[in-house]
């Protein structure tokens, strides 16, 4: 069964798919959370995610310059996030809180133009052109590769791709502990679930929007992290690639529904690489210049028959 | 003379420049029920809401154990001790029941695995189902969740808006027994009611309020046996 077909459809196909469905998974995470908690459509989200991946890679220039070695991206990730949950808290305190009483479209808006601010400060900072994140090509992982080939099924797969899997899986095992476990998390999906109770419950309502912020710039700081180890460079236009992918993420799993997100997020990253592969003949069956279009007409489509998503968001 | 707990004073208020409230006084005894009735539009909901700081009082004072808190906002009164379930969307749907007393118990997170027990011993139903979302239990279930859950807090007055409405009579019964249990438990309850001859059974007190202002006043026995009150209010045999 593991023939020539096999070889090529998981590795050159699936799992690079996989691998873009994380990333969407995360990123879309932190959308639908801002979208079922503040009820507002963040356009910034992938100028914020694309920022934390610079920010990464100035910290491990800065580690390198001072003490002369190279960390791993993930090392750097850490203080990144700091400063990327603040970019977050100031985004809201400055652009956002002033119209939450407001009709939803003011913030939306303001959300946009926070999304042109970011990515222009990105190119005033660190310039237009491309930065290599990562130099070197990445080979895939040499234990894994024997230890298929063995039992008749290889995969090539770099440790980059498996780190993304692992971290993947550790931040969503992480994030349903907080929503399930945790007060604070409860009170996330209460908040989601009803504002106004929320209010008259006395659930501290701003304490819940920083959380929020929190979970949601930590899920898109890895997003823009493992995007730039994935493709080993970062230039200004790599979140808004994502963003319309990661929307359709969030609609495609129900808009406020954390695992909706994540199940989309994985849907649409595969749908994009599979659309791709020689399913007829031998030529690709959509173009890769149409990739993206794939996201778009799946949300398109679910939007039109099935507008609360598949875990039954809000629909709007 | 009892201890007065809540009270509303000469109040004028509404939402926007709209004003419902003309002149509104009631108070609300330690260890008592008191139910407000009155036709739709009377601002029965509206005076309750007046004392979470949910509209825009013009003139008047709303006070807790002599204390003013006029126009404090709704997290802060919550936090005093006034506990209040909405009319309607006063579960999280989406919550476990468990989840939905924790969330109750916001202001006041001590001791909750004991506040927990005591909730499932007042209401029995609610025991089997706490792991169950809020949403998938019937309206009186709910409606028991939502008394539970403001229950959760030392709550210093509970107050309850329409908790009868659109369930059945079955329902209706337990939850003005739940009611009387409630004040038993040292909790006085100020309830606005559709079903006016019901409430006024269990209340100790029982305000009439036509066009936002309170037009009588008295005991609940009074009040139902007041002949001209039966015609207006009670009449129609909600």
């Amino acid at each position: 069964m593991w023939d020539a077909f096999g070889f090529e459809f998981v590795n050159f196909y699936l799992i690079p798919g996989l691998v873009l469905g994380c990333i969407y998974a995360l990123g879309a995470i932190g959308i639908t959370l801002t979208f079922g908690i503040l009820r507002f459509a963040n356009f910034a989200h992938g100028e914020l995610m694309m920022m934390g991946a610079y920010l990464t890679w100035t910290i491990m220039a800065i580690i390198t310059a001072v003490i002369g070695i190279t960390v791993h991206p993930l090392i750097a990730a850490i203080p990144a996030s700091i400063v990327v949950i603040y970019l977050f808290f100031w985004t809201d305190k400055f652009f956002y809180k002033p119209f939450r009483k407001a009709d939803t479209i003011k913030v939306v808006m303001a959300s946009f133009g926070m999304m042109l601010i970011l990515r222009s400060a990105v190119q005033v900072i660190w310039g237009p052109n491309q930065l290599t994140f990562v130099p070197g090509i990445a080979k895939p992982n040499a234990g894994l590769m024997s230890w298929t080939d063995d039992i008749g099924a290889i995969l090539l797969i770099p440790n980059k791709h498996l780190l993304i899997f692992a971290g993947t899986i550790v931040f969503v095992v992480v994030l349903s502990y907080i929503l399930n476990r945790t007060r604070i998390g409860k009170a996330m999906r209460a908040v989601s679930d009803s504002p106004d109770l929320a209010h008259v419950t006395g659930i501290d309502v701003d304490q819940v929007i920083r959380a929020t912020w929190i979970v949601g710039g930590v899920c898109a700081l890895a997003a823009g992290v493992f995007l730039a180890m994935d493709i080993q460079l970062l230039e200004t236009t790599m979140g808004f690639r994502m963003l319309l992918p990661m929307f359709a993420a969030a609609i495609l799993g129900g808009i406020g529904k954390p695992y909706g997100a994540v199940a989309g997020g994985l849907i649409i990253g595969l749908a994009e690489e599979l659309s791709a592969y020689p399913w007829i003949g031998t030529e690709p069956l959509l173009s890769p210049g149409y990739k993206t279009g794939v996201a778009f007409a799946i949300m398109v489509v679910m939007l039109i028959l099935r507008p609360q998503g598949l875990f039954k968001g809000r629909s709007f | 003379m009892t201890d007065t707990v809540l009270s509303l004073n000469n109040l004028k208020a509404g939402y926007g420049q709209t004003e419902i409230l003309h002149d509104l006084s009631m108070h609300v005894d330690a260890n008592e029920i008191v139910a407000i009735i009155g036709p739709n539009g009377a601002g029965k909901s509206t005076a309750m809401k007046s004392v979470l700081g949910l509209l825009n009082i013009n003139s008047g004072s709303v006070t807790l154990n002599g204390t003013d808190i006029t126009d404090t906002p709704a997290a802060k009164v919550v936090r005093l001790g006034i506990s209040y379930v909405p009319q309607t969307q006063n579960v999280f749907v989406n919550l476990s029941v468990q989840e939905n007393l924790e969330m109750g118990a916001w202001t006041r997170p001590v001791g909750i695995p004991e506040r927990l027990a005591e909730m499932y011993e007042l209401f029995p139903d609610l025991a089997e189902k706490r792991n169950q979302a809020a949403g998938s239990l019937s309206g009186g279930q709910r409606q028991m969740v939502a008394m539970a859950k403001a229950l959760m807090v030392d709550a210093k007055i509970l107050l309850l808006d329409e908790p009868t409405a659109g369930l059945s009579p079955k329902y209706r019964g337990e939850i003005f027994n739940t009611i009387q249990k409630i004040k038993s438990t040292g909790v006085p309850i100020m309830i606005v009611e559709q079903n006016a001859k019901q409430a006024l059974g269990v209340a100790d007190r029982g305000y009439v309020l036509v066009d936002g202002a309170n037009r009588y006043t008295g005991t609940g026995a009074d009040l139902i046996a007041d002949r001209e009150i039966a015609r207006m209010f009670l009449g129609g045999g909600h």
